[in-house]
């Protein structure tokens, strides 16, 4: 209890007080989640429409269960996978971005992809057959229907988006693995909450925790109000 | 007077089942054709197809002069239009699904032509109102104007007025039978493919009937001697409101 009450203080203290070491670690996930759920984003709204608006997917057998498998990827499986990639000897070593936060990226962008998609092609496919059709009487061209079709299914591709960013920024697994937990480098919110305790700091752990909870919360209440009609 | 439509052994097939098999069939422009038929004689395939909205399997659909194999030109398919018994709304406000046709095609509704035709459906309270919350009286009114506004050289309906009340049914005649009016009369006005399963609407609306059965066009002939002296006993079956059906499906 005295340590939830100390935790509260000290969040509060850190938070008035715009502590800098604060400031970067929280501008720092807030960059790599940011980063990530963009292009998540700009790559899964289209393949997810594009497999959507199909009446029958090809290879669909294959290709549904093997995103929603990748909608459920334990995120330390994706670091792991990055890290091969991105280390040394791996065929992407040459870029160097093992340890920086292009590698967070990368890998957060990876597990909210799948996320992404299969919200986004679930919501497409829930809408009523008879609307398709009735949007096809009614003269539209292929690229209108899409873009019908996407804004009747705003609230699901918004929600698929809301439960990507959520998937992402609590994660810590992938972010540990690639980006190193580095001060001042690649330190962000979960990988600091998870020194801070092992450092027996509970009150920091849980202040951190509270912040992250916080950012959690407004991103939420944005992308709420956003789908608020 | 040319025909609008000719159908020549169009024929469609769902996982190798037949479900329309229509020999010869002539829509004439400016007619409003009638269509009968028990559940699952293939009505609204038969509108899908005359709406571009599915490929035939088999046979040739021309309309208009032009027989098209593959894609239909984007021009030829804005001429005509379906209202489904479903209204199908889009999540908008009843402004936005009455225009919504017009605004595919790059243009507007003038502000004076829209409050006319909310004045016309009775929606004048509702015009910024989300179309889902629509009562289905309301929401199929609504769904009839926005074919309406485009002024479609084919209308086709699918039971658009089936579980509404009388008046509803009777406001969506009137404003069917007023767009074919309105319409110059030097020009043909427009041709009406009406889907029914109320034959007292069918004798209201139609000047000519289309007797479908197991996708099969058992009868067709004008309107008054379909209802006075069906040919087929099929149909005088069904006139009767015997439930018609064949056990022998078509191959
Ligand atoms: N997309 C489809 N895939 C498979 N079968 C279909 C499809 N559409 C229609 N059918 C079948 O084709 C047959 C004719 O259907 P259709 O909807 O044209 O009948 P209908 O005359 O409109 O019936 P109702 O009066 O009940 O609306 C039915 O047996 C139906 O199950
Ligand atoms: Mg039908």
């Amino acid at each position: 209890m005295e340590t939830l009450i100390d935790g509260l203080r000290e969040a509060l203290r850190l938070i008035t007080g715009f502590d800098p070491a604060l400031l970067e670690v929280v501008g720092l996930t807030l960059r790599v989640t940011g980063g990530a759920l963009l292009l998540a984003t700009l790559i899964g709204l289209p393949l997810g429409a594009a497999l959507g608006l199909r009446n029958r997917i090809p290879a669909g057998g294959c290709v549904l269960p093997i995103i929603y498998t990748g909608m459920g990827l334990p995120p330390v499986v994706v670091g792991l996978f990055v890290y091969l990639l991105l280390s040394n000897r791996g065929p992407l070593g040459g870029l160097e971005w093992l340890f920086t936060p292009t590698a967070m990226i990368v890998a957060q962008t990876i597990i909210a992809l799948p996320l992404i998609v299969g919200l986004t092609l679930t919501a497409l496919r829930s809408i009523d057959p008879t609307v398709k059709l009735q949007v096809r009487s009614l003269g539209a061209t292929r690229a209108q229907l899409a873009w019908t079709m996407m804004l009747e299914a705003r609230l699901g591709v918004l929600a698929a988006v809301i439960a990507a960013f959520g998937g992402i920024i609590s994660e810590v697994g992938a972010v540990m693995l690639v980006g190193g937990n580095i001060e001042g480098q690649t330190r962000v919110l979960t990988t600091a909450i998870v020194l801070e305790t092992r450092r027996g700091n509970f009150a920091l752990a849980l202040a951190l925790g509270i912040i992250l909870l916080g950012l959690a919360f407004a991103a939420n209440y944005l992308f709420h109000r956003l789908s608020d009609e | 007077m040319s025909s609008i439509y000719y159908l020549t052994d169009l024929q469609q097939t769902y996982n190798g089942r037949r479900v329309l098999d229509i020999d010869r069939l002539e829509i004439g422009r400016g007619e409003a054709l009638a269509v009968l038929g028990p559940s699952g004689a293939g009505k609204s395939t038969l509108l899908r197809l005359l709406n571009f909205l599915e490929r035939p399997s088999g046979g040739t659909l021309t309309f208009d002069g032009r027989a098209v194999a593959d894609e239909w030109p984007l021009e030829q398919r804005r001429r005509v239009t379906t209202v489904f018994q479903r209204p199908a709304l889009l999540h908008r406000s009843v402004v936005a699904n009455l225009t919504y046709g017009l605004r595919l095609r790059g243009k507007k509704l003038a502000a004076a032509e829209r409050d006319a035709w909310l004045d016309r459906l009775g929606l004048a309270h509702l015009a910024g109102q989300s179309a889902p919350r629509l009562s289905a009286g309301e929401a199929q009114r609504v769904a009839l104007a926005r074919a309406l506004v485009l002024q479609p050289d084919v209308l086709l309906l699918d039971e658009p007025s089936a579980n509404l009340d009388p008046y509803n049914i009777g406001l969506i005649e009137r404003l069917v039978a007023e767009a074919r009016r309105r319409d110059d009369p030097a020009a043909t006005g427009m041709t009406i493919v009406w889907v029914t399963h109320d034959i007292f609407q069918a004798r209201r609306v139609a000047d000519r009937v289309a007797f479908l059965l197991n996708g099969r066009l058992v009868e067709e002939a004008d309107a008054a001697t379909f209802f006075t002296a069906p040919a087929t006993p099929q149909a005088e079956a069904f006139l009767r409101g015997e439930l018609v059906y064949e056990e022998k499906m078509l191959q």
